[in-house]
């Protein structure tokens, strides 16, 4: 978009309406209004990504026979509530729940917190080794922290924190990735004027952060937000590892309830939990999609 | 006010303010970074780092550190036909996925490059996969994908053909789990991919719609080589989440760990089962620093193509690195 506001303009003055108005005939040609056959592709997309979940809401309020009808069946039937039930009296999903937005909630706090104040001092503060320093960050962020699990366990076990949220937590706290974000941002968003400014008028440094830097950043901080939660709240593997099955995340309890039945699983019960478990994030993505689709695409152009 | 008793303490008060005002500009910088870096050092090198010192001891999960033994635990995973077999399965189930993923994002990317109505709810649709978690995503399509009373086996008992063995055969099971990958995300990618097109000036569309160049020809003569950066970027990023790949194929079967003969066993998988079932932490270490070399070298290749490809290119993209992006890259693999 920029690059169509920003090309220079080559035409001469003299007759500029008659131009502008040739111009933007000459651009609707190119950019021209698609037909049918696209929307009808767009339409069959949008039900392939819509298909699983809907049908495993239409399976859990079904019965588990239900699954293998054709067509498939697409009307939700009237059990939901007890197939809901079945779920919270297989796994804890309240506490799950509950773990689940107090493991997110505090990864997202410090990963925001964090990654603002060292990608403000990355992008404003003039400091010796600042670049060397950017540099390691950088470089790091393409380390797999992922595949450091097993020093990280016996970290756990030596502080005694398996089955504890904290263990969760902290390997949490901040990511390269939040950083490098934040330092990208805030490098053009404030002008090196306005922190003179603070400055001359005798605003300590914090004060300074505070009060000029936060208030520049908060777009940025809530895209970095909405991401950072959604990665911790979707996580896995590390979860799995030192959450035990009495005290789960959501992710595992719906790991666990879908191993519950052994040999013979209620496999309506099942998905009923699969839809319970992504309703937390469709609240999220009803509210904040746009700044989803903003966020991944802004992503996409800046750099 | 001129009686120096007076402006005296005020001068002394005034210097002090100083150097703490000086104070406050030199040091800050450093204590804003500090909390990242000490953090990160602890969470993020220090094991990375202290896996290299593991994986050359006998190291049990619950006995701890045993004898020294050197580069063996590297020797005895790279000898061991399971981890061949993690590694092809592993780049079966990236092949898999990436390849239709990326062509399937371009062509939506391109459809949604157009004055669309309702536009803002198009882009929306196809993120909709993208916030269901891998584990449900693992949940539901198992159930999709069941031999006996999955749509799936419905459909294919609707046209007469035999039932597809989908957790058991090698290659079906390995489609299953690159279906999951691809419908999480395909949206996404194609949304970064839209963003790439968007940037692409019109009027270059233009000239060449007025030099007579069609719909389809543009996609290819125009669209594609000014995208082609952060194609290779998507590229990168699924490469780096596909080989740490784990939720999926883990819940595809949750009672085995990548199905009852390895079929579907990827090399986090292979990890997972040396390090926890079976309490080898050393043999788990050697196989994480395999992983991180494979990694890394498959970040070079990718690195030397994308120089090669810019160099002949004329006028490049910018690259893509939103904070989804970073997360594509971690969120394959959680």
């Amino acid at each position: 978009m920029t690059a169509l506001i920003s090309r220079p303009n080559t035409e001469p003055d003299a007759t500029p309406r008659l131009l502008e108005a040739e111009r933007r005939s000459r651009r609707k040609k190119a950019y021209e209004r698609p037909g049918m056959l696209t929307y009808a592709l767009l339409a069959a997309f949008f039900a392939g990504s819509a298909f699983p979940l809907w049908w495993s809401f239409v399976i859990g309020s079904r019965q588990s026979s239900d699954t293998n009808l054709v067509p498939p069946a697409i009307l939700p039937g009237p059990n939901f509530l007890d197939k809901a039930a079945e779920v919270f009296a297989t796994v804890p999903f309240w506490q799950a729940l509950a773990n689940s937005i107090i493991i997110s909630g505090a990864i997202t706090v410090s990963v925001v917190f964090f990654s603002t104040l060292a990608g403000y001092s990355f992008a404003k503060l003039r400091f010796r080794a600042s670049n060397g320093l950017l540099l390691a960050v950088i470089a790091t962020m393409a380390i797999p922290t992922q595949l450091g699990i097993i020093p990280l366990f016996m970290l756990m076990a030596e502080w005694h924190w398996i089955g504890t949220l904290q263990a969760v937590i902290v390997p949490g706290l901040v990511t390269a990735f939040g950083v490098f974000f934040m330092r990208q941002y805030l490098v053009d968003v404030i002008p090196d004027e306005l922190i003179e400014a603070a400055r001359m008028d005798g605003a300590s440094m914090w004060g300074t952060f505070w009060h000029v830097a936060v208030p520049a950043a908060r777009p940025a901080m809530a895209v970095l937000a909405l991401f950072t939660f959604m990665a911790a709240w979707t996580d896995f593997l590390w979860p799995l590892l030192v959450l035990g099955p009495r005290n789960p995340s959501v992710q595992t309890a719906l790991a666990a309830l879908s191993a519950s039945g052994g040999q013979t699983p209620d496999n309506s019960m099942v998905l009923a939990g699969a839809v319970l478990s992504v309703i937390p994030l469709l609240i999220l993505f009803i509210v904040a999609g746009r700044q989803l689709v903003a966020g991944i695409m802004q992503g996409a152009v800046k750099g | 006010m001129t009686s120096s008793t007076l402006t005296r303490p005020a001068r002394v008060d005034l210097t002090f303010k100083q150097k703490l005002a000086r104070f406050d500009y030199r040091v800050s910088p450093y204590l804003y970074i500090a909390p990242f870096f000490i953090l990160f050092a602890l969470i993020g090198i220090f094991p990375i780092a202290y896996t290299l010192n593991v994986s050359l001891y006998d190291w049990h999960l619950l006995k701890g550190q045993g004898d020294f033994v050197g580069l063996s635990n590297y020797v005895e995973v790279l000898t061991d036909p399971f981890f061949w077999n993690a590694f092809r399965n592993t780049i079966s189930i990236f092949l898999l996925s990436a390849v239709p993923q990326l062509v399937i994002a371009t062509g939506l990317a391109a459809l949604l490059d157009q004055a669309l109505r309702g536009k803002t709810f198009w882009r929306m649709s196809i993120l909709l996969p993208y916030i269901v978690a891998p584990v449900a995503v693992a949940v539901i399509f198992a159930q999709i994908f069941n031999q006996y009373h999955g749509p799936v086996a419905g459909l294919l008992e609707a046209f007469g053909l035999e039932p597809i063995r989908w957790a058991f055969d090698v290659l079906p099971s390995h489609f299953a789990i690159a279906s999951m990958v691809n419908w999480r995300w395909t949206g996404y990618n194609a949304l970064i991919l839209l963003a790439a097109m968007q940037a692409i000036p019109r009027d270059v569309y233009e000239s060449a719609a007025l030099d007579g160049a069609n719909k389809i020809r543009r996609f290819w003569s125009i669209t594609v080589p000014m995208i082609r950066p952060t194609l290779i970027f998507v590229v990168i990023t699924s490469t780096i989440g596909g080989l740490q790949i784990f939720t999926e194929p883990k819940l595809f079967d949750g009672r085995t760990n990548g199905g009852s003969d390895r079929q579907f066993q990827t090399i986090v998988l292979y990890l997972y089962e040396l390090a926890f079932p079976r309490r080898d932490f050393g043999r788990a270490s050697a196989t994480a620093w395999i992983l991180f070399l494979i990694i890394i070298l498959a970040g070079l290749i990718n690195f030397a193509i994308t120089r090669a490809i810019r160099t002949a290119d004329a006028k490049p993209v910018p690259i893509a690195s939103g904070p989804a992006v970073a997360q594509r890259a971690k969120g394959a693999a959680s």
